[in-house]
């Protein structure tokens, strides 16, 4: 679901939000519109509501868990798990996690990499969100989806700041929900 | 300064919540782990909490975090004082036109990033990451501000290694930690 998807009813932090956020052609390679969100970052009023409208929706979902995607779903994840009471879990690339941990593996472009989790910072049937700062193809998201269901977690929902085109109107990733607040500006 | 010493009754849960993994990421390094602190809603709303009091009348407008830990703690202090996040971050993460600041590891160097133009001149700045060891990271992250123009005001860590002495690495610039690792 995209967030501004009510037309008239559309929330009027979400312009702003879309605005604050950079667009860098060719990067990392030629072809690539890299949506830089550093610049939302910078702009208190709307970091605050992009972490606003997350907390909104998620407060009163019983959610336990909020689960970050290294680096930059640990931008937005933590914000939003202390407003809500949950705790925060982040998902990381190899060798950075100093205790036992699970691991998913998941697609690149150009051959595969992983993400891990620790051991126990997820019991079995906790609620959990997936957060990251854009979905692209998915990938990343549905290794972290793996991951928790692997614990016996249920993920309520997968929540973006942007979603790249090809998964609009593609609104379940595994059969999970997402949440998406803006599309890719050109 | 250390939050450990004025023995803030909040100290407690934060220090029991934090795990130390022997041996990682080599032998005779005791880590000291934050995930699980981050797993105790309560335990990571008073760290931040205790940040916020202490920076929020400072007219601070800058909370640089570093790279990765450093984004999990600066940004919910940003957002409580009204101040804008900065990543600084490993090399070729940063999309944009970058300035770069090199530092010491055991063996080698690495390097930190922060981009042009996120940071104005005379700009008061804070430094945030989880931990201070040798204190070469926080100094890269320093200059990096420095170089900008800006005035780091201090630097923030949750936990500190005092036996390293990253405190007198620091050029003279304060360092505020909630506790102490022996």
């Amino acid at each position: 679901m995209f967030a501004g998807e009510n037309g008239p009813q559309e929330d009027p932090r979400l312009k702003a939000i879309s605005d604050a956020i950079r667009v860098v052609p060719h990067f990392p390679k030629p072809g690539i519109m890299f949506q830089d969100i550093t610049t939302l970052l910078l702009d208190h009023k709307a970091f605050k509501d992009t972490v606003d409208i997350f907390v909104d929706r998620y407060r009163d979902m019983g959610v336990s868990v909020v689960a970050g995607v290294e680096a930059r779903g640990f931008m937005f994840g933590p914000s939003i798990a202390l407003a809500i009471g949950a705790k925060f879990v982040p998902l990381r690339k190899p060798r950075k996690l100093p205790g036992e941990k699970i691991f998913e593996a998941y697609e690149l472009e150009y051959g595969t990499d992983c993400l891990e989790m620790h051991i126990g910072a997820v019991k079995p049937g906790e609620r959990a969100i997936v957060i990251d700062d854009l979905v692209a193809t998915g990938g990343t998201l549905s290794a972290a989806i793996r991951l928790l269901e692997r614990v016996g977690a249920e993920v309520v929902e997968c929540a973006c700041v942007i979603g790249l085109p090809e998964v609009k109107g593609h609104h379940r990733l595994n059969g999970k929900p997402l949440y998406i607040l803006v599309e890719p500006r050109q | 300064m250390s939050a450990y010493r004025d023995k803030d009754p909040r100290i407690h849960g934060i220090q029991t919540t934090i795990r130390v993994v022997p041996n990682f990421p080599k032998q005779g390094i005791m880590f000291q782990d934050i995930t699980t602190l981050l797993l105790d809603p309560k335990a990571f709303k008073d760290t931040i909490d205790l940040f916020v009091e202490r920076y929020k009348d400072k007219n601070i407008s800058v909370v640089a975090g570093i790279e990765a830990r450093g984004f999990i703690f600066g940004p919910p202090i940003a957002l409580a004082i009204g101040a804008k996040f900065v990543p600084l971050r490993k090399p070729r993460k940063l999309p944009g036109e970058v300035i770069s600041e090199q530092y010491e590891l055991e063996y080698g160097r690495d390097c930190l990033q922060m981009h042009v133009g996120a940071v104005e001149p005379g700009e008061r700045a804070l430094v945030v990451d989880d931990l201070i060891a040798t204190g070469g990271t926080l100094c890269a992250a320093m200059k990096l501000l420095e170089q900008v123009g800006a005035e780091v005001v201090e630097c923030a860590c949750v936990i500190e290694v005092p036996d390293l002495k990253g405190r007198e690495r620091l050029n003279g610039k304060p360092l505020y930690v909630l506790v102490e690792s022996h």
